[in-house]
């Protein structure tokens, strides 16, 4: 546990220090909010509706940015190599990764969330279901992106590699998380909890799978 | 399978590899595949009648009609592209517990086999449902959805395969994506059916059809014939695999000559090229 | 004595070409090794092969008992590599940079304060980032970080390279040090004043294989006294 959250912290740590996500993830993410408000023609009644689903798609693709970030930050300069040469174990390697980027995402999330209030016209009106759900979402996206990130990392073409893997991956977590925000915003008569359970199985089975596949990973790129 | 496939490497002097990709099996293969082609073509286009029963006013004819020949395209199209890419996730996970080159081969051969039928599957399902639902695609069928998940899932697997790479590196990270599709599967087709939470065709195809002996028949044989297709151009994919990595390694033979003749070229002219390099060093 | 390092017929592959084409290599616990050899000899990827980071396309070895076909999990935590790539986060400072992987390895902030006072690295610098470093500065944190693992084998690419003076005093020091210690040492280096001052012993890398291997017993034993020992590089020179 503790070289997870040292790993965890040094990633965090340097995110601080390089700024990368304050000033280029997060810009993009809201950008990408007013992109999609453009193109449902600002009607506020269907953005409203669909803010959960733009919402998500936001995520996900400013996700996308995040995981190539976190892969990126071991490969310059080959830190990567000094992990591996430590006696850490992978697993652990990746659980402090994921949860460096688990962490990140929240912030953008919580970023994205008052954009999709103050733009979309959207209500919470199940605050601890929308806390809920997200949190699941975020470490199945975090534990999917650290997992696949490092699987296309030490080829010249991750930058287009990634999306191609890592977007079929995240189709369930659209579907779920959209779902359940529809219920907690008030846009989708469903079950909010059950899609909250599906939620919570993807970061389970991926946290897992994760674990398991990242010294494979490690050693391949070795 | 291993006698159908060829024997692994290592079993083998680098000399016996096959100069082509056919083998006695191919060749009994190929030409079962031929026959049954002809013979799925007779039933299902002459043979087997249109899907057609009375409707519910007096005089009409409800049914499938003549789109119901593309079934026996479709429908065994559907069950080996899930054949194959289980075969290709399970030879991955078995690559990743043995680590054995001849699973790496026979994932990739399957991937991209599965991939083709994937795309078959899709495209026969699509001309299916323009008559039949009135639309190319259904968002709300699970099987639909989640077919399209799997072939974009396994489109990237190929990608991945697709980029140069050291060949264990390369193998291993292919069988962590195999396994992982075969992960995301299930979880894709739980959400999607929750999603929607209905199907347009999974009984509605099979159940309301007039299944007479010949139609069953014809289905039955589209699969079979369907199954003699996939493990005749399996094997030609595996032995093509083989032989590329019999070229990989005559090439790596002839590199490792030229590599060793680099440096009798240098103990040649010996001292003269140490003595360059260490000319600072000189007293 | 036991042996660090012992290859036969090692073959390693970047990609498709064999940087290495058949290695044949013993050196004995204590031992400070030269590696030598033009630009594309195959230097670096022998350290990386040793360090096991590299995968054996062929050929057997043993690094300190660790097989490198089966074992190099083992063999890792006990390796460090000083290589042309830092191996640290260029966003951190220096004490960061150090407490990070002393922390991964066990050791206290204190031992890191003592290696970055070892490789003479100002204190002044210790809370600027490693990217406003100038290229030998940077060389010296990674040096120490290296010096902070405590590892029985050390592999140094190019360890002077970059250094002015009073640096490489700083790295061959920690070179004897470690070797005191029992550390089994081997260095690639092209400063050949700076490296034969303590190398026990050279050999000459070119095509991807051992040149000129010298018919003389195995190593000079790690007590003798590196000043004592013969400059190797005129053994080469000669062969």
């Amino acid at each position: 546990m503790r070289e997870v959250l040292l790993v965890a912290a040094k990633d965090l740590r340097i995110e601080l220090r390089s700024r990368v996500l304050l000033f280029q993830v997060a810009p993009f993410a809201v950008a990408t909010l007013v992109l999609l408000g453009f193109a449902l023609d600002a009607d506020r009644s269907a953005l409203r509706n669909f803010s959960p689903g733009l919402f998500w798609v936001a995520v996900l693709l400013t996700a996308l940015l995040a995981a190539q970030r976190s892969v990126a930050v071991e490969h310059a300069g080959r830190a990567a190599d000094a992990l591996l040469l430590s006696a850490t174990s992978p697993a652990r390697i990746f659980a402090g990764k994921a949860l460096a980027l688990a962490a990140q995402l929240a912030v953008l999330e919580a970023l994205l969330g008052v954009a999709m209030v103050v733009l979309y016209d959207a209500r919470v009106e199940h605050f601890g279901l929308a806390v809920a759900s997200a949190a699941a979402a975020t470490v199945g996206i975090a534990a999917a992106g650290t997992l696949y990130g490092v699987l296309a990392a030490p080829m010249g073409v991750r930058e287009t590699l990634l999306p191609v893997l890592l977007l079929p991956v995240f189709a369930p977590v659209l579907i779920g998380a959209t779902r359940a925000f529809g219920d907690a915003l008030g846009t989708a008569a469903v079950n909010g909890w059950a899609w909250f359970g599906l939620l919570g199985l993807f970061a389970l089975v991926y946290a897992v799978f994760g674990a398991l596949a990242y010294g494979p990973l490690l050693e391949a790129e070795a | 399978m291993s006698i159908l496939l060829g024997r692994p490497p290592g079993d083998r002097p680098p000399s016996a590899a096959p100069g082509h990709t056919g083998s006695r099996a191919t060749r009994i293969l190929g030409v079962a595949t031929l026959v049954g082609l002809v013979g799925l073509c007779l039933c299902a286009f002459i043979f087997s009648p249109p899907d057609s029963r009375p409707g519910p006013e007096p005089g009409s004819r409800i049914g499938q009609f003549d789109a119901v020949r593309l079934m026996y395209v479709h429908f065994p199209a559907a069950i080996w592209t899930y054949s194959a890419l289980g075969l290709c996730a399970l030879a991955s996970g078995v690559y990743l517990w043995r680590r054995g080159v001849w699973w790496d081969r026979l994932a990739h051969a399957s991937a991209e086999i599965g991939v083709l039928l994937c795309a078959v599957t899709l495209l026969t399902g699509m001309i299916w449902g323009r008559p039949i639902w009135n639309t190319w695609w259904e968002w709300g069928d699970v099987r639909v959805v989640t077919t399209l998940v799997l072939f974009l899932t396994y489109a990237g697997y190929l990608a991945l395969r697709s980029v140069p790479a050291a060949p264990e590196a390369r193998a291993r990270r292919s069988a962590i994506l195999g396994v992982g599709g075969a992960v995301l599967i299930p979880i894709v087709n739980r959400s999607v059916e929750w999603w929607e939470n209905r199907t347009l065709h999974q009984q509605s195809t099979l159940e309301e059809l007039r299944i007479e002996d010949l139609t069953l028949f014809t289905l039955v044989l589209g699969i079979a014939v369907m199954g003699v297709f996939f493990l005749w151009i399996l094997i030609h994919r595996f032995r093509l695999a083989w032989l590329e990595a019999e070229v990989e390694s005559a090439g790596l033979e002839a590199a490792l000559a030229e590599r060793r003749a680099e440096a009798g070229e240098v103990a040649a002219t010996g001292a003269g090229a140490g003595g360059t390099g260490e000319g600072g060093s000189a007293p | 004595m036991e042996s660090a390092v012992w290859l036969r017929d090692a073959v390693c592959c970047r990609g498709r070409f064999p940087a290495l084409a058949g290695v044949d290599l013993d050196v004995a616990e204590g031992e400070i090794l030269l590696l030598r050899g033009p630009n594309g000899a195959g230097k670096t990827t022998l350290l990386r092969l040793l360090a096991g980071l590299a995968t054996l396309d062929g050929g057997r070895g043993t690094v300190l008992g660790c097989d490198l076909g089966s074992d190099r999990r083992a063999l890792r935590p006990q390796v460090g590599l000083l290589g042309h790539d830092l191996m640290l986060y260029e966003d951190l400072t220096v004490v960061e940079n150090l407490r990070f992987f002393a922390a991964l390895a066990g050791a206290s902030d204190a031992e890191s304060r003592a290696a970055l006072e070892r490789l003479e690295v100002a204190p002044r610098l210790a809370d600027v980032p490693l990217r406003r470093l100038s290229a030998g500065q940077r060389k010296r944190v990674a040096a120490a970080s290296l010096a902070v693992r405590r590892p029985r084998l050390w592999l140094l690419d190019e360890p002077h390279a970059g250094l002015d003076e009073s640096g490489r005093g700083a790295v061959n020091r920690l070179v004897r040090d470690a070797a005191g210690r029992g550390a089994t040492v081997v260095l690639a280096s092209h400063e050949a004043p700076a490296a034969a001052e303590v190398a026990t012993r050279t050999v000459h890398l070119v095509g991807g294989i051992v040149a000129g291997r010298s018919p003389d017993s195995p190593a000079a034993p790690a007590s003798s006294s590196p000043a004592a020992a013969p400059p190797p590089i005129e053994q080469v020179s000669d062969a």
